[in-house]
């Protein structure tokens, strides 16, 4: 990549009906998509903090992956996976995950510079896994991208109602017969593949734009999670295009709009008031709020 | 609707109590009292069959206890504390309808006129469009009570559904049991610490009492003997004006 400075582009309209940034929109948008599919979920489930985490567990499979040879999306995916599967088989309270899903981030992003170290790896290479570069996107990766979706959009399709109901109501959920347990695994893993996608468009470091806040910005607006859904991925897709059109304009690195996009639109979500009737409205009595 | 044959509750290696030999007469209220850690969960959690009798014959409903019955509904502690800021009321009750159901397909007409039933039957219709962290604890309560509902069990569990809750919630809570248990016939076993705002309601308890369960209609349960001896400290009966008994600490 061209060394950034803050310039105008005059040529921006040619840059942005490139081939290249075409490849990137596509592959920002599957990203996006994927990203508002699972993000209510990870909301829900609590689980902000095991998504953060897994890209870390990624960062070594990223940067080990030249170690061994092989590509920086298969140490990813492997990675984010097999962390996937251990956050989901620990302990079911959250706390306890907590730490030790802490515990591994830290150990995991060690790794990951070391492997980087031992690899060689040029800091190019290793800032583009922390913050992302969606404009190194090739047609192979578009190409899992796309299974990757797929596959997302078929097994949430799915497992949707039993998942909505074990994520929020696990007890009930248990004992009407809800593979409870199972379903946090799967979860875990489908998260697993949308982290290693997002990890291209925003890197290690700024996965929760993408993965957590659109549905947290959604949320405001609509608690129906058809709606949270398809709101959480128009957030995320707008700001994925806009980020780059406007990284093309000033020939800037993309990951800072994407992100700043979605950080203005969450403000933006938060400040206005979001859908309520007045509280305790008419007909019987509600006594104090709850405590929780 | 519970028949216990010399019954055991084990938990790993851990007898919690045993010995458990009686009868719940279908369609009455009965409460589940005990100290803490005595097993009332434990007793609740072999009904719903995700614990296996350590010995002896449990049936329920006349059946064996199996996960997934939908002839119950259960209603659990500290009910939605974790995502109760991201769904709906009325998406909670209408998920103990199609909650266990894979695929896509549309809920129909018929289910979304059930979900607005078991609203209407516990008084939630109009806060069924809040999120559930807009909701007070009584709120919620009956929100959870529609969810246990919406399948039509024949039995109702329901896991100390009057903590945090101040006095008149508490007996609105116990009212609306009453109702449903009146219109329906529906069994009702409540797990509960405190007793007395239950009593109006009870046709018995179950107690664990020195490791043993057993069960009892409520005249027998309300005596000064048992409950202090239950609770390990002096309790006193004392008859209001209004006939109510209540139980308290002498």
């Amino acid at each position: 990549m061209n060394p950034a400075a803050i310039a105008f582009q005059s040529n921006w309209v040619e840059v942005i009906s490139s081939d290249f940034m075409r490849t990137a929109f596509t592959a920002g948008t599957l990203v996006a998509v994927a990203s508002g599919l699972i993000g209510y979920f990870v909301i829900v489930r609590g689980s902000m903090f095991a998504s953060h985490a897994l890209a870390h567990i990624g960062f070594p499979g990223a940067t080990g992956a030249a170690l061994v040879g092989t590509s920086v999306m298969t140490g990813l995916v492997a990675f984010t996976v097999i962390g996937a599967v251990v956050i989901g088989l620990l302990g079911k309270r959250a706390s306890d995950r907590e730490i030790a899903t802490g515990t591994v981030l830290a150990f995991a992003t060690a790794l990951g510079v070391l492997f980087a170290s031992l690899a060689s790896e040029n800091t190019s290479t290793v800032t583009s896994i922390l913050f992302g570069n969606l404009l190194a996107i090739t047609t192979g990766q578009l190409i899992i991208f796309a299974v990757f979706l797929g596959v997302l959009a078929v097994v949430l399709g799915a497992l949707f109602k039993p998942l909505l109901f074990a994520s929020i109501d696990p007890a009930v959920a248990e004992a009407r017969g809800v593979p409870v347990k199972g379903l946090g695994v799967i979860f875990m893993v489908l998260l697993a593949l949308v982290v290693s996608m997002a990890v291209s468009v925003v890197g290690v470091l700024l996965i929760f734009a993408l993965l957590v806040t659109p549905a947290a910005a959604a949320l405001r607006f609509t608690a129906r999670p058809g709606w949270v859904i398809l709101w959480s991925a128009v957030i995320g897709v707008f700001s994925v295009i806009a980020g780059l059109v406007i990284a093309a304009i000033v020939n800037l690195p993309p990951s800072f709009f994407i992100v700043s996009l979605v950080f203005i639109i969450w403000l933006v979500s938060v400040t206005i008031r979001r859908d309520s009737s007045p509280p305790n409205s008419a007909g019987g009595h509600s006594g104090h709020p709850a405590g929780n | 609707m519970l028949e216990l044959e010399n019954v055991s509750a084990v938990r790993g290696d851990r007898t919690i109590w045993e010995e458990g030999t009686f009868h719940v007469p279908s369609g009455s209220i009965v409460a589940v009292i005990g100290p803490n850690g005595s097993g009332k969960t434990t007793l609740l959690t072999m009904i719903l069959g995700l614990l296996k009798p350590g010995s002896g014959t449990l049936r329920v409903l006349g059946e064996e206890p199996r996960r997934g019955n939908s002839r119950i509904g259960y209603v659990p502690q500290n009910y939605a504390a974790i995502a109760g800021d991201s769904i709906r009321a009325c998406d909670m009750v209408l998920l103990g309808l199609t909650g266990t159901r894979y695929g896509l397909k549309r809920t129909t007409a018929s289910e979304h006129a059930r979900v607005q039933e078991a609203l209407a039957e516990v008084g939630a219709t109009h806060f069924a469009d809040r999120r559930m962290s807009q909701l007070s604890g009584g709120q919620q309560q009956r929100v959870a009570i529609a969810q246990a509902l919406v399948s039509k069990p024949e039995m109702l569990l329901l896991d100390e559904p009057l903590a945090n809750l101040d006095v008149r919630n508490q007996q609105d809570i116990v009212s609306l049991l009453k109702r449903i248990n009146a219109e329906s016939g529906i069994g009702i076993l409540v797990v509960a610490h405190d007793l007395n705002p239950l009593l109006s309601a009870l046709d018995g308890a179950i107690y664990l009492l020195d490791g043993h369960p057993h069960y009892a209609g409520v005249d027998d349960v309300v005596s000064e003997e048992l409950l202090t001896h239950l609770y390990g400290t002096a309790i006193k009966v004392v008859r209001t004006a209004q006939g109510d008994l209540f139980t308290r600490s002498a």
